[in-house]
């Protein structure tokens, strides 16, 4: 353990003694081995976020075959996932920088989301009246629809058909077979709510859309998006950190390895 | 059928700063306590390895859940009141602990101006300078008789800080020195003294280092893991009520924190309280848990809407100002009061921004409150400018310079350079209480058990937008001199409404204190004029909102509170007006 070994320089002193009161913390929590928590659990968050830190990568073995193991929970038909994936990788596409949002995974990410109690609007009040059209001046009263008596699960149905419909319509073949520019330009007038939808508005459900595809970007990776913690390194964002306390005063960038809760966590 | 349960000293709505508060001063006493929580139980272990930013800050996991009851809202009278759905428009506490669970821990002191604003406003500018619907009041307190509760609320919540060159007088310095310095604290420092101003140390309730408060309860040196707002310690590190005056009333064995008990009413005779009638929710049993004092200790919404549901005190009638149940509703709004000022991006700089901590950062007090002459200003009150390192989480935060898209690959190229690229600062301002921004029971929508849900109007003086964009061009300002490259400046329109975002947390009045009661409800130790067993302690009781983060002042006039609640199970009467008549 790295509070065995004397610390070199004062910015490791520093980080030093945080680490000692953090193990003091989890302690006096009764959290550490030997105490309420079986050392499995808390054992692991010591040996995991406090000794790797001098290490090169943080990389779970599971995550390199964990693409392989995903399938649909929420979405039935095939075609609908099709769409959805064409779309937030045209939000959040593969660059130079790094992957876009299906190498990602955050088709699977959306999901799993509307499988769960966020796609029912489980913690949201849901009672009548509904109301559709707002005035303009409470037209800010919630993002995507909250004042709509759709769920976000028939939210997205709703949307990605539309989008799909508009594709027909417009080029005479499916969303996800159009061409990116085609792609785009149905995208566009969703955003610019040109599209007339029923329940919903589509600038209403782009939004919801740009939303989910970022949290699938960047969520940590437990959640089925963020994949091998891509998104965190593409921008600089390095994770569950136990502390930056010998950091944060230097004026210098400080480039790190991130790290998941599954490492945080210990499992 | 309601279970009547076997009385109790004490009986408390809600376990957050205030009630812990409470709880803590009157079992040190020897009294028993009882505490209704409609939350769950937490302990610091539910926080420990929980750097989620999904789960807490776009699930809102710590927040009160809105399937079981929430507010309305509306910008003005003549209009219906929408529900507030969702928790992205409303960051209420919930659970053991609170809102002090997952606050940043900013922890500024209010000025002496905020407590007798009346009085120096008329004296300073003339009575002519209050605006026309303002209903704006003197707190019936001074900041010398309030700062002995401040000092001890700060020596309880191990407050880190530097004294304010233009602060108001304090009778001891902070229990520990200021958090760690940073390259962006440095910069605003730098910028704003280079134009005059008076740069010092956010106070915060993150510790700078490993304190033991005079509680005996410890509070550790912060680890700057930027895991704050919106979340529980995952370090013991921020001052909370669960590891401070929770666990200090736990100590004597004389509390009981009862979880998942959703309080419907006070039971009353009309002349004292009897108790607090409550839904287990985990049963749907109703019980009466009756008690010799009984403490409203929730927030501001919950505080008023028992009132009204409970009937006690008048309802508050914004045509004949008649009233006062519901008055003087305040806050910090989401488009005007705080969260807008000037984002500076840089081609050349890259900081550190993921790091960082709640209170971490700096502030100018230059133009806070009166600090500023306002003779010939088209306001009055003020905004603190400030700039805070709390740590920038990646799915929150994707900001790009203005004219890019919000999706696709221009967006995906501009959020990644920035998010290490860019600084914000902000302009809290104060808000002053008008005739029409008020709460009262709506009249279609109910909560889960079927009460009535409570309605907030809330409708913006032409001051608060002249206050706001004061408050912005500061920033601005500011920014320019920090050295930005870009800059997206907020923009403050003549029209803006309020947007029903009830996402800040700092939300006050409808309970107000005073020294007469007939504008009050409460007198200055929250104990309500007409119901002197019955104390209403909280963010509920304040008159008006200031330029400055709450929690402080809300622990302080707790404290206050907690001493008026002893000398009553002591003396009986009321406990304000007994005080002064020692004075005399």
């Amino acid at each position: 353990m790295s509070d065995k070994r004397p610390p070199r320089t004062s910015k490791e002193e520093a980080q030093h003694q945080q680490d000692m009161s953090r193990r003091k913390f989890l302690k006096n929590s009764g959290l550490l081995a030997g105490g309420l928590v079986g050392g499995g659990l808390f054992g692991g968050l010591i040996t995991n976020s406090f000794d790797k830190k001098e290490e090169k990568a943080v990389v779970s073995k599971k995550d390199n075959n964990r693409m392989d193991e995903q399938a649909r929970q929420f979405f039935t038909r095939h075609h609908d996932f099709n769409v959805l994936s064409a779309a937030t990788e045209q939000i959040f596409p593969e660059d130079e920088h790094g992957p876009g949002a299906i190498k990602l995974g955050v088709p699977y990410y959306i999901d799993q989301q509307l499988a769960g109690r966020w796609g029912i609007n489980g913690r949201d009040y849901r009672h009548s009246p509904y109301a559709v059209d707002l005035d303009k001046s409470d037209q800010q009263a919630g993002p995507a629809g909250e004042q709509s008596i759709l769920d976000r699960g028939h939210l997205f149905l709703l949307g990605l058909r539309k989008m799909d419909d508009e594709s027909q319509k417009r080029f005479s073949k499916p969303f996800d077979e159009a061409d990116e520019d085609q792609q785009i330009e149905v995208m566009k007038d969703f955003e610019d709510n040109k599209i007339p939808m029923k329940g919903v508005k589509a600038s209403e459900f782009f939004n919801l859309l740009i939303n989910s595809t970022l949290e699938g970007a960047y969520s940590d990776p437990l959640y089925g998006g963020n994949y091998n913690m891509e998104g965190w390194k593409m921008k600089e964002f390095p994770g569950a950190q136990a502390s930056y306390a010998g950091y944060i005063e230097q004026d210098e960038f400080k480039k790190l390895e991130p790290v998941s809760l599954r490492d945080y966590q210990g499992h | 059928m309601v279970k009547k349960l076997d009385k109790v000293d004490a009986v408390i709505v809600g376990s957050g700063w205030v009630g812990g508060i409470a709880a803590a001063e009157l079992t040190k006493a020897g009294h028993k306590v009882v505490i209704l929580e409609r939350g769950s139980d937490k302990k610091h272990e539910d926080f420990v390895g929980t750097k989620d930013e999904l789960r807490y800050s776009k699930r809102y996991d710590l927040m009160q859940d809105l399937n079981k009851s929430t507010i309305t809202s509306r910008n003005s009278m003549d209009k219906e009141a929408l529900p507030v759905r969702n928790n992205s428009n409303a960051r209420l506490g919930n659970h053991t602990g609170g809102a002090g669970n997952h606050w940043n821990g900013m922890a500024f002191r209010w000025l002496p101006y905020d407590f007798e604003i009346y009085s120096k406003t008329v004296e300073r500018y003339g009575k002519e300078k209050i605006p026309k619907n303002s209903t704006m009041q003197d707190w019936g307190i001074t900041y010398d008789e309030l700062e002995p509760y401040y000092d001890k609320y700060e020596k309880t919540a191990a407050i880190s800080g530097e004294e304010s060159p233009l602060g108001p007088p304090r009778s001891d310095k902070y229990p520990n020195p200021p958090m760690k310095d940073t390259p962006t604290i440095r910069l605003f420092s730098e910028a704003t003294k280079k134009l005059g101003y008076h740069p010092y140390r956010i106070p915060s309730a993150n510790a700078s280092q490993t304190y033991t408060n005079p509680d005996g309860e410890t509070i550790n040196g912060c680890v700057y893991c930027a895991f704050c707002e919106e979340y529980g310690c995952d370090f013991g590190a921020k001052a909370d009520p669960i590891g401070t005056v929770l666990a200090t009333a736990q100590k004597t064995g004389n509390l009981e924190i009862r979880n998942e008990a959703h309080v419907n009413r006070v039971s009353h005779d009309g002349k004292k309280a009897t108790g607090l009638v409550y839904t287990d929710t985990m049963t749907g049993q109703e019980y009466e848990q009756p008690a010799d004092i009984v403490v409203l200790a929730g927030f501001v919404f919950t505080n008023t809407q028992l009132l009204l549901t409970s009937k006690i005190g008048q309802p508050y009638d914004p045509i004949t100002g008649q009233g006062i149940i519901g008055k003087n509703f305040t806050g910090h709004f989401n488009n005007l009061s705080t969260y807008i000022g000037a984002r500076g991006f840089f081609e050349d700089k890259k900081f550190n921004n993921f790091m960082g901590t709640g209170g971490l950062g700096a502030s100018i007090d230059d133009f806070s409150g009166d600090n500023e002459d306002h003779t010939d200003l088209d306001f009055l009150h003020g905004y603190e400018v400030h700039y805070s390192q709390l740590g920038t989480r990646p799915i929150s935060h994707n900001e790009v310079p203005e004219g890019t898209p919000k999706w696709g690959k221009e967006f995906k190229k501009q959020s990644l350079k920035y998010f290490n690229r860019n600084l914000f600062i902000t302009a809290q301002s104060g808000f002053l209480p008008n005739r029409y921004t008020y709460m009262d029971l709506d009249p279609a929508y109910k909560d889960a058990l079927g009460n009535p849900l409570l309605r907030v109007t809330v409708t913006y003086d032409k001051q608060d937008i002249n206050r706001a964009k004061a408050g912005v061009a500061r920033c601005e300002e500011i920014m320019k001199e920090m050295g930005a490259d870009q800059m997206t400046v907020d923009v403050v329109k003549d029209d803006i409404v309020f947007d029903h975002k009830f996402f800040t947390d700092h939300f006050f009045g409808g309970v107000i204190m005073g020294a007469d009661p007939a504008t009050s409800a409460v007198n200055t130790y929250s104990q309500m004029w007409e119901m002197e067993n019955l104390f209403v302690v909280g963010g509920s009781s304040f008159p008006h909102n200031s330029n400055y983060n709450p929690t402080v002042t809300i622990g302080a006039f707790a404290y206050r509170a907690a001493e008026g609640m002893l000398k009553y199970l002591k003396e009986g009467g009321n406990v304000a007006l007994a005080a002064s008549k020692e004075t005399v």
